[in-house]
């Protein structure tokens, strides 16, 4: 297969994602998957790839990289300042990359995960039937780790079509990462919360605290009083904002362990997941309670967003 | 006319979403083993559905993980409490696991102690009933295994270790498990077994599955 990229600086963690392997909870192995599966998509759908193809996901600091063959790659997400031979890049669009062309990122401004697709897709070991990094199984993605220089990212599959740049997501359709109210449905425990917890819980503000990373973020802000007896553990999802002993809510993301016998109080929709992978430390949220008609008509705007990048409505 | 229904009351099921694109089925809140066995006769047929994603077998109900473009929350909870409703089929045995153990775990003294017991006894309590694998989570290749003898009851320790080695086996509560990988841990270490419970490489990669039987014995070291 022919060679794309090569990995001149890794950047502080750059992972090869798909959309997961949600299937393999049953056997105790983490979801994974890309943090921010907006991103991930529209960046796959930019190049003309199925939302499924493996993307990089570059986290704070991206990578830097050589172009090795022509290719035609978008870059999505936080912006993590990417640059073209030192020129600045656009995002949410494709853009050509030619021989000798150098990818490189600058200093971060807004958001914590930036997503690159080539198209084509990019060639990764498949592991449980998915193409994303376990760092804990060290299997899947690019031999199960992260990226170091030396690395070279050849394409999937030959493309069979051309490839067109300039083919852009429009910015009005784009996830509003600024806004971080995360939208949240109430949990099966949330009757464990006094009345004044509940109303922390809806309305205070939370900070990332620095104990965040793929499995999931520990916040700091107001202690959520819980009852204190234990629960018999069970499946819990990315989105689950769990309240362990001393009553500071975890929030779960992609790799999160697949059980936990902490009370649930409430789950971020899946709308919202999106932004919550682009917190860092130190970023404030809040949680915005909402039913599950909001959060359907939530999922199909961003659905018809994504709608647009695909062939027919081209 | 639908057939009349019998007359036996129909086990509650209380549904809860888990955001828009799963659910908790809650039978119950005990550890007990035929709720567990109803979980995983239950998490069996969800499995089947095509608008369902997973079924995890929990101890005493089912998260189910489903695709929100075909079905809604209320929906499939529906199809759940009908599911529920019906007489579970023969539970089938689970398959049995020996599982040798050196009983000479860091804290096996101290749970000793604790407990008023010697060692041997510790080990001797430990190895004597066959255990229900009532979960199978957490990560790769844990089997939360129970109900332990209930002279071997103690909290979890206060304060966790941050990394358990693979292989070590634990109590805490009414429960017992083996450690598939190196991870923080809080229960009690009372000994270690060399026997494999992740293979990153099979699929299911995976020893223990919900519903199996384990049997530990004593090895010498």
């Amino acid at each position: 297969m022919t060679a794309l990229l090569r990995v001149v600086e890794p950047g502080l963690f750059t992972t090869v994602q798909d959309l997961g392997r949600p299937w393999a909870v049953t056997s105790g192995v983490p979801p994974g998957g890309a943090m921010d599966r907006f991103a991930h998509r529209a960046a796959n759908l930019i190049v003309g790839n199925a939302e499924t193809e493996a993307t990089l996901e570059c986290t704070l600091t991206g990578p830097h990289v050589a172009t090795e063959h022509s290719c035609l790659v978008a870059i999505t997400g936080g912006d993590l300042d990417p640059r073209v031979n030192g020129h600045a890049a656009p995002m949410w669009t494709g853009i050509f990359l030619s021989r000798g062309d150098r990818l490189m990122f600058g200093a971060r401004r807004s958001g914590g995960r930036a997503y690159i697709a080539v198209a084509g897709g990019i060639r990764a070991d498949r592991w449980l039937g998915s193409l994303s990094t376990s760092l804990l199984a060290g299997r899947g993605g690019m031999h199960g780790r992260n990226l170091k220089a030396g690395d070279v990212i050849e394409v999937a599959r030959e493309a069979t079509r051309p490839a067109v740049s300039g083919h852009e997501l429009a910015s009005h359709l784009r996830i509003d990462y600024a806004d971080h109210s995360l939208f949240a449905i109430p949990g099966p425990h949330v009757k464990r919360l006094d009345p004044d917890a509940r109303q922390l819980l809806f309305g205070a503000t939370f900070k990332v605290s620095r104990e965040a990373d793929r499995m999931g973020y520990r916040l700091d802000g107001p202690r959520l009083a819980t009852e204190a007896d234990e629960l018999l553990s069970f499946g819990v999802t990315a989105g689950v904002v769990q309240v362990p002993h001393g009553g500071q809510p975890i929030l779960l993301m992609a790799d999160h362990q697949t059980a936990g016998g902490y009370p649930v109080v409430a789950t971020v929709v899946s709308a919202s997941m999106p932004v919550a992978a682009q917190l860092v430390p130190g970023d404030e949220l809040q949680f915005a309670e909402v039913t599950l008609e909001h959060a359907r008509q939530m999922r199909a705007g961003q659905a018809a967003a994504l709608n647009t990048l695909r062939d027919g409505a081209r | 006319m639908p057939p009349p229904r019998s007359k036996r009351p129909s086990p509650r099921v209380r549904i809860f979403p888990l955001g828009d694109t799963a659910l908790l089925a809650e039978l119950g809140t005990k550890l007990d083993t035929a709720l567990n066995s109803r979980a995983i006769s239950l998490a069996t047929a969800l499995k089947k559905r095509r608008d369902v994603r997973q079924a995890v077998a929990g101890y005493a109900g089912v998260t189910v993980y489903f695709d929100p473009e075909q079905t809604t929350h209320d929906a499939l909870g529906a199809a759940i409490k009908r599911l529920a409703a019906k007489r579970p089929p023969m539970a089938e045995p689970g398959r049995l696991h020996r599982i040798p153990v050196v009983y000479d775990g860091p804290d096996l003294e101290e749970v000793a102690a604790r407990l008023k017991l010697t060692p041997q006894r510790i080990a001797d309590l430990h190895s004597k009933p066959i255990y229900r694998a009532f979960l199978v989570g957490f990560v790769p290749g844990w089997a939360y295994l129970g109900p332990l003898p209930e002279e071997l009851e103690l909290p979890r320790r206060h304060v966790p270790r941050t990394q358990v080695p693979a292989g070590s086996v634990a109590i805490a509560g009414r429960q017992t498990g083996i450690y598939p990988l190196p991870t923080p841990g809080g229960w009690h270490l009372i000994g270690r077994s060399s026997v494999k419970l992740f293979f990153p490489d099979r699929d299911p990669p995976i020893l223990f599955r919900a519903g199996d039987r384990v049997k530990f014995f004593a090895a010498s070291r």
